[in-house]
C-alpha cells in the first residue's frame, strides 16, 4: 500500500510517515539510510482514496496531530519531526 | 493528480521573488540554499497539485477552505519565528538565525489538530446571536501579519504582507 522498503541493518520494524514535499522528512529518511537501519516509508500526500484514509488512521495512532515526519519503531515508540538524537537512542546506537 | 516536475528555473525564480518580497517586509529566508530551492520545489509542486502554494510540510486537505491558514506563508509563521527563530518548515528564519546566534531547532506543529478546527468552523458558522460591534466600521485582521483596517471590507491584498483578501478576518 504505497510503502517503499529500504534495505538495511534489522534494528526492529521501522516505519516512516512522511511528505514527498517536506524536507524534514527527506532528512528522516536520510538520516536512517546513514544510521544503515532497514526500514520502510511512505508518502502520504501520494496516496489517495481508502489508502490515504486507511493510513492516515495508522498516523493517528501513534501521532493524535497527524503530522509528519512521523517515525513508529515496533509499533509503539513514536518519534515526531526529524529528532536525530532521539531516533539514534531508540535504535540503540 | 499529474504533478510535472518543476524545472530548476522555475526554483530559482520563486526563490529570487519569495526573498525579495520577505526582504523587502523584513522577513528572512533560510540562507541554506539546497533546503531553501528544496522547499520551494515543494511549493511549486504543491501549487500544480492543489492550485495554491500549500505548505511543504504539512498534508494539505486539497480543499482551499480547510487549507486556508497553510497557505505559504501560513497563519503560524510570526509566532514561529518569535518563539523558535523559524517557521514551521524553516523556510523563514529570524535575524537571529540568520546572523549564527541562534541554532535552528524542531519547531513544534501550531496549527490546531484537526478535531479543534473542525470545532472552530462550527463555531464561527453558528449565528452567535449579538450584533458585532457598535463601532461605525467593521475591522478586519490579516491572519498572517495581524494588520487592522476599519472599513466595509478588508482589502483585495494585504497592504503589509501581501496576503489575498480571503486570508482577512472579522475583527470586532
Ligand atoms: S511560512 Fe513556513 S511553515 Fe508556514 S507555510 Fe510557509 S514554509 Fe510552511
Amino acid at each position: 500500500m504505497g510503502f517503499e522498503r529500504v534495505g538495511g541493518e534489522d534494528r526492529g520494524e521501522i516505519t516512516l510517515y512522511a511528505l514527498s514535499t517536506c524536507v524534514w522528512c527527506h532528512k528522516t529518511k536520510k538520516l536512517l539510510q546513514d544510521l544503515g537501519a532497514e526500514f520502510r516509508y511512505v508518502y502520504v500526500d501520494l496516496l489517495e482514496g481508502a489508502d490515504r484514509d486507511k493510513t492516515l488512521e495508522e498516523v493517528k495512532r501513534h501521532n493524535p496531530n497527524i503530522t509528519f515526519p512521523t517515525t513508529v519503531i515496533d509499533g509503539e515508540k513514536s518519534i515526531i519531526g526529524f529528532k536525530e538524537r532521539e531516533m539514534k537512542e531508540a535504535l540503540g546506537l | 493528480m499529474t504533478d510535472s516536475e518543476p524545472s530548476q528555473e522555475e526554483v530559482e525564480n520563486l526563490h529570487e521573488q519569495l526573498d525579495r518580497e520577505a526582504e523587502e517586509m523584513g522577513y528572512h529566508l533560510n540562507p541554506d540554499l539546497d533546503f531553501t530551492r528544496s522547499l520551494i520545489r515543494g511549493l511549486l509542486v504543491n501549487e500544480r497539485r492543489y492550485g495554491y502554494h500549500s505548505c511543504p510540510c504539512r498534508l494539505a486537505s486539497g480543499d482551499r477552505d480547510d487549507d486556508l491558514d497553510i497557505i505559504c506563508p501560513c497563519d503560524y509563521r510570526d509566532q514561529d519565528l518569535n518563539e523558535y527563530g523559524a517557521c514551521y518548515c524553516a523556510l523563514y528564519v529570524s535575524e537571529e538565525v540568520l546572523a549564527g546566534e541562534r541554532d535552528l531547532l524542531a519547531v513544534p506543529e501550531r496549527r490546531p489538530s484537526p478535531e479543534v478546527r473542525a470545532r472552530a468552523t462550527k463555531a464561527l458558522s453558528a449565528p452567535s446571536g449579538e450584533a458585532f460591534s457598535t463601532l461605525p466600521y467593521p475591522v478586519w485582521r490579516c491572519k498572517v501579519c495581524g494588520y487592522l483596517c476599519a472599513k466595509d471590507e478588508p482589502p483585495g491584498v494585504c497592504p503589509i504582507c501581501k496576503a489575498n483578501m480571503e486570508r482577512f478576518e472579522r475583527f470586532t
